[in-house]
Parts: structure tokens; sequence; C-alpha cells
């Protein structure tokens, strides 16, 4: 039906280009209710201010449109499409799939308000080879959530230093509760702890050098991660049997008091309450700073439009993706989807978890985009499993390393 | 009149209809079977036979499903015998079949233990048949959660004062957890097979073993397990194909994991081909060619059987 | 028969074995006895770890209701019987067609076509899995249950070809013969005298094929990827996913997952069990 409604679209703009000229197709994979809303809430908007304008929706499951996207980008494409920011839209960019919006980004014209000023933080996942790609409209942080009652009980504070985090864990540790809480049955947790240990240690313009594939994993600086995460791992401070635990059920030892830190992002705020913790007990501070001078920069996964470069009505594409990235817009937006908007002159929803990020992330140095959209897929998912038999078993870091090695090369030929 | 020389009167309508009539119902005995046999001969070819070839060619390719194809010959083959991954799934799949076996006895010993007539037996028969009438995915998830450390085995070693096992996230261990759970349904299967069998059983023979002193074991071996070497030959065959085709469980509980320990072949192959990681069509072919390679063996072993009892008039 | 009838045996094992007969069923069955104990409890029960003892409360049809509100469950069972009907049907009505052209015809290319279609059926399904996806695309029928049925229909001929063809083997040619001289077209013998002989079979099949269509995950998960039309065993895996430590919910899914292969079963047991050891008491 969806195929059938999308042709005929397709062989309408084809003969009838000038009547159809005010219709803007768009795919997307918000079939998760905050999402979908908060998309209503902008196509609705978007119409009434541009009455000239109609918008067909394509919506798609959300596992299918991982799929379905490397189809109909090269077969039928929409004018604008979801995706993400950094190395996950490179294949496509590659390909020559996605239009360059390096125009809207740099006020030549299009744009009412400071766009560069108000998103320059988040201009560098959108950058790939000097121009920009896309719009981010919403982002989250990640972190570390906290206990803070079992903090306070043990005379800790929330930590900003590497040393400080260490003295925190042996103290939990001592009194019997275990430091850090985590699921990795399904691997993506690993990798939150080993870019936030990379960026603290080496900093971004490594991290994102290494994901890109430019780095061997057997390079001493990669090493020197490992170092810092034996720091963690062989004193035992990671919750027991994590490789057979999903993240949610990692939560369950947070709430009762068995743990007291989880590496998260923002997300599991919601987990964490219907739990039953409050914002008098759970708390979130910035991952600590392991080498001196380091600028921080943060975790921060960011949804992202796109003009297809093969769109029917660049147009008005474009007029979207201007209205997507105004302050006032994203800031409605992020209300219904519980997130960060990415243009710093929005406000969010008094909470003190958002408001904590927003800080954060308006004045972090860069923006990672989480290890699974930075590398590529192939050489994402073999370190997440090196990463989950590491922690199992830190004693075979040289021989994992050395496995992740040989994939690198492979994979990025 | 007309019809005693046909070939010698000038054709009328009459004598044609004879003619293509005659035709038909000559040739009809002749051409019956390949009518009848198009339908499904034609959907096997496209859906069956020719995708075997097409993905053995497929073998041979670099290709990521949407960008041109490059040929590289058998590159896939020798990067296959270099991967860790590949040899890992093979020692599973080998594993699986090892254990997988046990079914058979355990299905027969079963099989006579409820091979009585008390009252209900064929309801509780019934029940023991259960698991396997439920989707693989059902019994993956009910397993799954039973050795999840926090599900009902954990909880209860350590309400017994054990400690608490993860059977899952043992590289060990895990793979042996994943084929009890396989081994489950496999068991009620041939559990079934031999009931039939054993209802069969030529109680002639039986009766002249009782009578000449043979008892227990030796009438077992001697008499009765004979007269099952159909359902046995069937339950092997099966369990051996069932173990190589281990797929839904393995997806089900623990998608390879962990790092990739419980991968077999079946899992391995759709990994790299067409989870959300995997892009390579020609490398994830190379492996199912392998695994079809292997399942051939006993392909033809089991159509060998079959043709010499069709040729023996069975 | 074998074993010894349990009643020539003396009273004391009579008792011991009437006695261990509902235990072993039981300890058999706990996996399944475990999910409908957990089905029918609430998330305080579940969070507080009381997984067998009494209820605090009686959820079942709360759970219920729950999964179906939701979930696409309703989707997914409607679809896999979208899915598993037009299979059976599909797959029984050509492989009477070919079995019975094996069966009752000699000629050269017989023996090996019943070959073909029978080291077909136990091919692994990975070796076809990406033709059979790409041939899927390009007819536009991906992520349809068209383009699923069809797959299935071929693929499951091998065994029912097997299976049918075997059974008509069985059949008394003679009739056929006699039908033969008395002028009856080949048509019509298959229509008028095989077909309402091979019911039985045809009974037993069609419950087979529908248990092992309905229970099919691999190919439901490679050639479907929407809802609208995914069947109940991906779509069961997919909130799996979902559905992390709330096993109450889990627990109901399953059972609505498995309920209409079991009613199934127990409806037709005497034909499932016929078609499943065919050729298991050869001679």
């Amino acid at each position: 039906m969806r195929k059938i409604l999308a042709t005929l679209i397709a062989i309408a703009s084809l003969g009838y280009s000038s009547a159809f000229a005010g219709t803007l197709v768009i795919n997307t994979d918000l079939t998760d209710p905050a999402p979908k809303a908060a998309f209503e809430w902008a196509f609705t908007k978007f119409q009434e201010e541009n009455p000239d304008v109609t918008i067909e929706v394509n919506n798609f499951d959300h596992e299918g449109y991982k799929q379905a996207i490397r189809n109909f980008l090269t077969t039928n494409p929409p004018d604008v499409f979801n995706w993400y920011a950094g190395n996950r839209m490179l294949p496509f960019v590659r390909a020559g799939l996605v239009e360059d919006v390096s125009d809207i980004w740099s006020d030549t014209g299009w744009v009412d308000g400071n766009l560069t000023d108000g998103m320059s933080h988040a201009k560098k996942p959108m950058t790939i080879g000097g121009k920009q790609w896309g719009i981010p409209y919403t982002y989250y942080q990640w972190g570390v959530y906290y206990r803070k009652d079992i903090f306070t009980a043990n005379g800790i504070s929330a930590p900003t230093t590497w040393d400080e985090f260490l003295a925190a864990c042996a103290t939990l540790k001592a009194a019997g509760v275990t430091p850090i809480t985590i699921g990795s049955k399904y691997l993506w947790t690993t990798a939150g702890v080993f870019d936030y240990l990379n960026l603290r240690t080496n900093g971004y313009e490594f991290h994102m050098a290494l994901t890109k594939g430019e780095i061997p994993y057997t390079d001493p600086r990669v090493h020197a991660v490992f170092d810092k995460w034996d720091e963690l791992v062989k004193p035992g401070y990671f919750l027991e049997n994590h490789a057979a635990l999903a993240w949610q059920e990692a939560i369950a030892p947070m709430v009762n008091g068995e743990a007291a830190m989880y590496v998260m992002g923002n997300f599991s705020v919601a987990l964490f309450k219907e739990g039953g913790l409050r914002d008098s007990n759970l708390g979130f501070f910035q991952f600590p700073e392991i080498t001196p001078g380091i600028p921080m920069a943060e975790e921060a996964p960011t949804d992202t439009m796109h003009i297809a470069s093969g769109a029917k009505n660049k147009i008005d594409a474009k007029r979207f993706l201007i209205f997507l990235s105004r302050a006032d817009v994203q800031e409605e937006m992020n209300k219904t989807l519980g997130q960060l908007p990415v243009n710093s002159g929005s406000k969010v929803n008094p909470d003190p978890f958002l408001e904590a990020g927003l800080d954060m992330l308006n004045n972090a140095y860069a923006m990672a985009q989480f290890y699974d959209r930075d590398a590529p897929a192939e050489m994402a998912s073999e370190g997440m499993k090196g990463f989950q038999e590491y922690m199992v078993n830190p004693d075979r870091r040289n021989k994992i390393l050395e496995r992740l090695e040989k994939v690198r090369q492979r994979v990025y030929k | 009149m007309v019809l005693c020389h046909p070939i010698f009167t000038v054709p009328n309508s009459t004598q044609l209809i004879y003619r293509k009539s005659s035709w038909w119902k000559r040739n009809q005995q002749r051409l019956t079977p390949w009518i009848f046999l198009f339908p499904g001969l034609l959907l096997f070819l496209v859906y069956v036979i020719w995708p075997i070839f097409n993905s053995l060619y497929i073998s041979l390719l670099q290709w990521d499903g949407l960008s041109p194809a490059i040929y590289v010959g058998f590159s896939n083959y020798i990067e296959l015998l270099d991967d860790e991954y590949f040899y890992i799934s093979l020692a599973n799949n080998l594993k699986w079949l090892i254990f997988f076996m046990l079914a058979v006895p355990i299905g027969l010993g079963l099989a006579i233990f409820l091979n009585q007539t008390i009252f209900g037996i064929r309801l509780i028969k019934s029940l023991f048949f259960f698991p396997f009438v439920i989707s693989q995915v059902v019994i993956g998830i009910i397993f799954a959660w039973f050795y999840n450390p926090r599900g009902v085995i954990g909880p209860f070693l350590e309400s017994i004062g054990l400690s608490n096992y993860a059977i899952l996230a043992d590289e060990n261990f895990a793979t042996y957890g994943i084929i009890f759970a396989g081994i489950y349904p496999q068991i009620a299967y041939c559990m079934i097979l031999y009931l039939t069998g054993l209802n069969n059983l030529n109680t002639d023979q039986i009766e002249a073993g009782r009578m000449d002193g043979a008892k227990g074991l030796s009438l077992f071996k001697n008499i009765i397990l004979p007269q099952l070497k159909p359902a046995t030959f069937l339950a092997i065959v099966v369990t051996v194909i069932g173990s190589l085709r281990s797929f839904d469980m393995v997806a089900i509980m623990t998608q390879g994991g962990p790092w990739g320990s419980t991968n077999v072949l079946a899992y391995y192959m759709f990994e790299t081909a067409l989870s959300e990681y995997g892009y390579r069509m020609g490398y994830g072919s190379a492996i199912a060619a392998v695994l079809f390679t292997i399942m051939m063996f006993y392909i033809l072993f089991f159509i060998y059987r079959m043709y010499q009892s069709e040729k023996k008039g069975l | 028969m074998f074993p010894i009838p349990i009643q020539k045996r003396p009273l004391i094992n009579q008792i011991s074995y009437k006695i261990l007969i509902p235990i072993s069923l039981f300890i058999w069955l706990i996996p399944l006895i475990g999910i409908m104990l957990t089905s029918i409890r609430g998330l305080g029960d579940i969070t507080a770890g009381n997984y067998w003892g009494m209820p605090s409360e009686f959820l079942l049809f709360s759970n219920i209701k729950d999964v179906f509100q939701n979930t696409p469950m309703l989707s997914y069972i409607i679809n896999s019987f979208k899915i598993t009907i037009p299979t059976v049907i599909g797959a029984v009505a050509v492989s009477c067609m070919t079995g019975f052209a094996l069966a009752s015809y000699k000629f050269k290319a017989n023996l090996f076509i019943f070959f073909t279609f029978i080291a077909g059926n136990f091919v692994p399904f990975q070796i076809l899995m990406i033709p059979v996806r790409d041939l899927t695309f390009q007819m536009g029928l991906y992520d349809t249950v068209t383009g699923l049925v069809l797959f299935h229909v071929a693929f499951q001929t091998g065994f029912c070809t097997l299976f049918m063809r075997n059974f008509i083997k069985a059949l008394p040619h003679e009739l056929f013969e006699a039908a033969r001289i008395d002028g009856t077209s080949e048509f019509n013998i298959f229509f008028k005298i095989v077909l309402p002989l091979t019911r039985p079979a045809i009974a037993a099949l069609s419950v087979l094929i529908f248990t092992f269509i309905w229970n099919d995950f691999f190919w439901a998960t490679v050639l479907i990827q929407g809802q609208h039309a995914m069947p109940i065993t991906a779509g069961l895996k997919s909130l799996n996913g979902q559905w992390v430590t709330v096993y109450h919910l889990l627990s109901a899914g399953s059972i609505m997952a498995a309920i209409p292969p079991v009613i199934m079963f127990f409806l037709m047991q005497k034909h499932f069990i016929a078609g499943l050891t065919l050729g298991a008491s050869k001679g």
C-alpha cells in the first residue's frame, strides 16, 4: 500500500510537477508515541505557516526503516527523511544520495535568525568533507546517573576527576554496594563506557579518528584506554553476570540499592522513576575528567532530518529544514519528546536532568554520536562484542585488540 | 463405415474430431503426469532449486545488497578459513550434532515408559508431546527467562544457598543451555516416532522370544530394537537435520552471544548478510554454502537409503 | 507387547508406575506450567520475585487485555492466520497433484524428480535466503503476506509431495486401471477416484503444515518487516525486546501465540501423529 502511494506520488510529480510543487514527501520511522506526536505537531504547524505546501508522510516501523532506507534513497527518494548524524550518514553521503545543505547553515539569505550561532556546537557531527548534510533537531545527554542518597550515606560527593571516581568506587565496594551497574547482553552499553573512557583519555579528535578507522586498535593510546578500564573491571566494580542482562534488567539493582551508578543516556530516567526513584535520590553527573586539560566532549546521539539528492521538491524541503532548526519549533517538539533541543536558544521543561544536560551540551566541546553510529556497522558490532568479552575477561585484552585490528583493516579498506 | 478406414477416406469434421480425441487419448497417459507436476515443479524450481545455485554464485561476489556486486572468486572462502567465528560456529554445530542425538535414546526411553494401557495414558502421551507443537520462539523465550540470573533458576539457586549462575553469560556453557532448550521439543518428536513403532511391533516375534527365555535387556536388543529400525532411522535423520538448522533458538536466546561464542553456521550466515550490522551478502552466502555442503552429505545418505527401499519395493 | 504390560507386574510396580507418571509429567511440563503461572500474576508479584507462590492478584484477563491493547498482538495473530491458511491450501493442493503424478505413472524421470523434492525439503534455509529475498523484492512482494505465502507453498511442496506420493502409492491401483479401461480420463481418475481416497492423508498433511507454518520464524524475519504483515513468531521476538522484565505480559503473549497450533493438535491428534510418523513403521 505504502509503495503504491509512493509510486503514485512519484508518477504524479513527474507529469504535473508545477501543479504538485506544493507537495512535500517525508519518510519517517517515528512510530513511538512521543516522536509521532512531536512530528504531527511540527507538520501541522509548518503547513499552517506555509499554506501552499502539503505534507505527505510515509511512516515505516523503526526496525524496518533501517533496511528500507537503503532501498528508497536509490529507487524512490522522498523529499525529506529522518536519519542520524555523524558517521552513520556517511555511506549515504558518499553515495551521493543526500543533498548538501551548507547554505542553510551559513546564513546566506535563507535564514532568519542565526542558525550557525544557535547550533554551532552541533555543526561537527553534521559535517562531512567541509559541508553540512542535514539539520539536527533533538539529542539527549549521556553521563553517570547515581544514587544521591547512597553517596551521601557513604560520605561521597559526585566525582569530577578520575581519582575521585576510583575512590568513590572503592568506598562503595567496601560498603557492599556494587559501584557500577550495567547490562551488556545487547552489547551497546559497553560502548558507552568505552567511548567516554576514550573521549576523556585521548580526546574527541582521537575518538573520531579511531571510529573513522584511521587508528589501529593496537595503538598504545587505545591500550591506555583499556588501562583505565582495567582500574574499573579488575577490582570488580561492575555488576556481576552483566552479560546475561539487558540494560533494563540492570536498572533494578540500582533501584533497590544493590548498585549506585549507571553510565547511561537520559532515556533511562523514565525507567528509574518507574522503578521508584525520585529526583531526591536520583542524580546525574558529567563523566569525570581523566587526562587533565583535554576539552570535554560528550556523547549526544542526535536525530536529524535530511534532504534526498533525488528529491522532487527541494525548495519546500529546505523551507522545512529551516523551520525545523528554529529555536521555538525545537523547544516545542522537545517538550513532547522529553529530550534536548539542539538550538541553544530553546528552553527546556523544568526538570533537573534536562537542565543539567542542556547546560552540559550547550557548553560541550563537541558531540560524539555513540560508537555504533560513529563507526561503520561491521566495525561497531565486532568492537562491541570485543568490549563485552573484555569486561568479563580483562586479561584477554591483547588478543581482543588484535582481533579488532584485523577487523578494522578489512572493514575500512 | 467411415470410421473403419480412417486413412483412406476424405477427412470430414467427424473424423477430425476422432483423430483429435484419439491423439489426446493416446497421449494423455504420457502427458498427464507432467501437467500435474507442472505447478509444483515450477514453484519448487523457482523458489528452491534455482536459489541454491544462485547462492553459490553469490558466494563468489563481494556485495552489500545495494551497490553493484564485484566478482572476487574464492576470496570469501579464503577469508572464511581465517575467521575465528567460523570455527566457533563449526565447533558449536558439532556440539549441537552430538548432544542433539541424545533426543533419540531419551525419546525411545520415554516411549517405552509410556507404552502402557493405564487409564488416561492417551491424554498423558499427548501432554508429553506438547512441546513439539509450540513454536521454538516460545520455547526459547521460556528457557531464556528461566536461565536469566534474575529469572527463575538463578534466584532458586540463591534461595538454597548456592551462588547464582547465569549459563547464557558463560561462553563455555551457553551453547549447552541453548541445546538443552532445543532438545526439549525434539525428544517429544522422537518419542512419538517410537510410540508408533512400538505400536506396530510383531507380537508373535515377541511372544516367541519370551518363550525362549529372553527377558529385559536381551529381549530388547535382539527382538525389539531391530523392529524399530525404521523409526530409529527417521529419528536420527530428522534430529541431525534439526541440529544443523538450529537458527530459531540461537536467535531468540543469545543472538550468538556472549561475544559470538554460541554462534552456529545458520545464525552466523544471517548475521553477516542480513542483520542490522551485516551487509555482506557474498560472505554470508559462502557460509551458507559450507552449511549446505555439510547437510548434503546427510541428504544424499537419506536419499540413498530411500532409493534402496524403493527398489526393494517396500 | 513391549514392555510387559504393567497389569501383569506385581502390584508394587503398578502403584509406583502410577505415581511416577504424573510426577514425570509435571517435571516434563515445568516450562509450560511456568508461563501459565506467570501469566496470571501482576507486575507487583514479578518485581517481588513471587513466581511460584499464590499470586497476590489474579490478573490473567487484565494481562491478556494489556497484551492486546498495548501491542500489535492481534495484528500478529491475524497475520499468522493470513499466512498459514492459504499456505496449507496451496501446498496441499499442489502436492496432491504432484504426489498423484509421481505415484501413478511410470516415466524415466519419476524417481529423480521425487528425490529432488525430498532433497529440497532438507536443504538449510540459509542457502535460499538471499536469492529468495531478492526475488521477492523484484516481484514487489517484499513485506507482504503474499510473498511469504508463495515461498512457503513452494518450499513445503517438497515434504508434501513425499507425503502424498507415498500415500497414493499405497492405494489400490487396480481401481485406476479399471477406471481407465472404462474410458475415464486421467483427470477424472484424479478428481473422482484418487482425491476422495486421500482425504485422511490430506487431513494429516494439513494439520502438520499448519503447525510448521504457524511456528515458522526464520522466513517471517527475512521476508517481512512491518507489523501489517508480521506473524506471531517474529512479533513475539520483537515484543520480547520490548517486554524486558515484564514476564507476566511475555507469558500471556507466548500463550496466545501457542494456542492455535495446540488446539489444532488436540482436535486432530490422530491425523497429526499419522502424518509425522509416516515411514516410522515400514514392514
